[in-house]
């Protein structure tokens, strides 16, 4: 069983290409394709990717398909996600 | 309470697919135990856990995943194979996140999850807590910056996901876990710097002969990952700490410190090293919200952390509600096992499917006090101790989520007269994001503490662990529940 090549996944991050390995998080996914970070905070700005890895923090929040605030951490990527860079809440469509 | 004669149709029978015997919160090394026990005395288990597979954070793997990194793979092996032979008595539940646990007469435990995009419900006569813990964090500069992990994630990246966190990687905080992380790390291809122990060398708990020869093989466990280190010619320092992070979109490198008995940097001691990765914690946090929502008391252990008070049966201060595993106190994956066994064979007699073997009881027990006591020898050899306030400047960030600084708590104690977790929490919002202080809970509470000249008491840590929604829901999914409790 392990050792054997799973199969991969195509993806985007920001518009980008990307692949997965099947099962894989899109964290995992981001951070093997050299990533660190796919969301900026609400009140500074600031870059924020994974910290705790396990769904506990909520740093690493994204936009999957639309839907913002995804813990890239816990979701595995699907084929054909359209992963983007999540600014702030990402509601930002909402406004005015 | 139901009205309608279906939903009234409850505890007759075994074989409602959503009323069952036990229901255990959690799928790591004491809830695999805890569902595995429970059903072999005959009850009928539900086994709830977040994750996709079971092991929880310390199994967890891989699908195909042969084991060779972890430790104690042959224990998770069996603990699965003994669910599996009761597969007929236990549902796994695997996906779904626990966010409330009712207590209704009875008592009775309705159990409310989601899974993401779905709800479930389940009813249960005994609930067991088994919720386990996450990296315990200190803030310092530049903790922030992406780059920077818990030691946990750079641990779940590599074991659950096959990444590695980066490429030139240091190890920092104190506890054996950063030997496993490191090890983990540089067997697993990554170049690390050094591992840096802010507490003393790990053989300090050799003040604890009798504790050590009662636990060789953890020793020996204590022993494999040293020699790794040696291996890979990894430097292990300790008395010493990463104060500071640097870099600004990513990390690009930290500063180290010699630090005093307290923790306090020693002058002059600072050293920079280049670095794409930092791996970070200070022990561990048992995850108590559960339990808390249950009514459960809870009591400081010797690491500082809340944990929730059991009897020798792991039953907590509420009736039909057992805790096994971290959210006792911290103390390893063995004791997690012996713990879970002792709770499901206890929750199984409490409805109505006594083991029969009592001599394993007596082993049982006897297993779980000698795993205690290294436990405990652990916690005491690798204390927090206060010094780190002095790390983080007046700018740096203690809440993630709403990004409060140590200067803003500050302010909230001394000029607005806040003394205690919950007043700073209200005034300036250190917690009320969304991971509710899980991360930030600890550090808040020793700076508050500390400014009014104590260390956190249980009122303190109590008032950062409360968290009445354990997972975020949609509001739909909110009035959904709140319509079936007024039913």
């Amino acid at each position: 069983m392990s050792g054997t090549s799973k199969a991969t996944i195509q993806f985007s991050f920001d518009g980008v290409a990307l692949t997965a390995v099947e099962g894989q998080s899109i964290g995992a996914a981001l951070i093997a394709a050299g990533h660190r970070s796919w969301r900026t905070t609400r009140i500074n700005g600031a870059p924020r990717g994974i910290f705790c890895g396990i769904g506990i923090c909520f740093d690493c929040l994204v936009t999957v398909n639309g839907r913002p605030s995804r813990r890239a951490c816990l979701i595995d990527v699907q084929p054909g996600d359209v992963v983007v860079t999540q600014e702030g809440a990402g509601h930002a469509d909402l406004a005015g | 309470m139901p009205t309608s004669p279906a939903e009234n149709a409850l505890p007759d029978s075994g074989f409602d697919q959503d009323f069952f015997d036990v229901a255990v919160l959690g799928a790591g090394p004491a809830g695999l135990a805890a569902a595995g026990s429970a059903a072999a005395a005959g009850a009928r288990v539900a086994l709830v856990d977040a994750g996709k597979r079971t092991g929880g954070q310390y199994w967890r793997h891989r699908h195909g995943d042969d084991g060779k990194h972890h430790t104690g793979w042959s224990t998770y092996q069996s603990l699965e194979q003994a669910i599996e032979r009761r597969a007929e008595r236990i549902e796994h539940l695997a996906g779904h996140s626990v966010w409330q646990v009712e207590t209704l007469p009875g008592p009775m435990f309705r159990v409310n999850m989601t899974t993401g995009d779905g709800e479930r419900v389940i009813l249960a006569r005994t609930v067991i807590v088994a919720t386990g813990a996450y990296d315990r964090q200190l803030p310092f500069p530049g903790w922030t910056v992406p780059g920077v992990f818990t030691a946990g994630a750079a641990q779940a990246l590599l074991k659950g996901q096959g990444v590695l966190a980066g490429s030139r990687i240091v190890v920092a905080g104190t506890g054996v876990f950063l030997l496993a992380v490191a090890a983990g790390l540089a067997e697993g291809g990554a170049e690390v710097v050094g591992v840096f122990e802010a507490g003393g060398a790990p053989t300090s708990f050799a003040r604890h002969p009798v504790a050590l020869a009662r636990n060789l093989t953890k020793l020996g466990e204590g022993a494999h990952y040293t020699r790794i280190l040696a291996r890979h010619r990894i430097p292990y320092r300790t008395h010493t700490a990463v104060v500071r992070a640097r870099g600004a979109e990513s990390l690009t490198g930290v500063v180290t410190a010699k630090l005093d008995r307290d923790w306090r940097v020693i002058d002059g001691s600072e050293q920079e090293i280049d670095c794409d990765t930092l791996a970070v914690g200070y022990g561990f946090t048992p995850q108590l919200e559960l339990a808390v929502q249950l009514g459960c008391s809870t009591r400081l252990d010797f690491d500082g952390s809340l944990v929730a008070v059991v009897d020798a049966d792991q039953l907590s201060s509420s009736p039909g509600v057992y805790v096994a595993g971290e959210a006792t106190g911290v103390g390893g994956a063995a004791l997690c096992v012996v713990e879970g066994e002792i709770a499901g064979r206890s929750a199984a007699a409490a409805t109505g499917h006594a083991p029969t073997d009592g001599r394993t009881a007596g082993r049982l027990r006897r297993t779980r006090t000698a795993r205690h006591q290294f436990a405990t020898a652990l916690l005491e050899a690798f204390p927090v101790r206060p010094g780190w306030m002095d790390w983080p400047d007046e700018d740096t960030i203690v809440c993630r989520c709403e990004e409060v600084t140590v200067g803003e708590i500050t302010e909230a104690i001394t000029e607005l007269g806040a003394g205690d977790p919950r007043a700073v929490k209200l005034y300036s919002r250190p917690g009320m994001g969304l991971c509710q202080g899980r991360v930030c809970g600890y550090a808040i509470s020793c700076l508050v503490a500390d400014r009014a000249g104590h260390t956190p008491t249980v009122a303190d840590l109590q008032g950062v662990a409360g968290r009445p929604i354990a997972q975020p829901i949609t509001l739909g999914q909110l009035a959904r529940a709140h319509h079936r409790s007024i039913e």
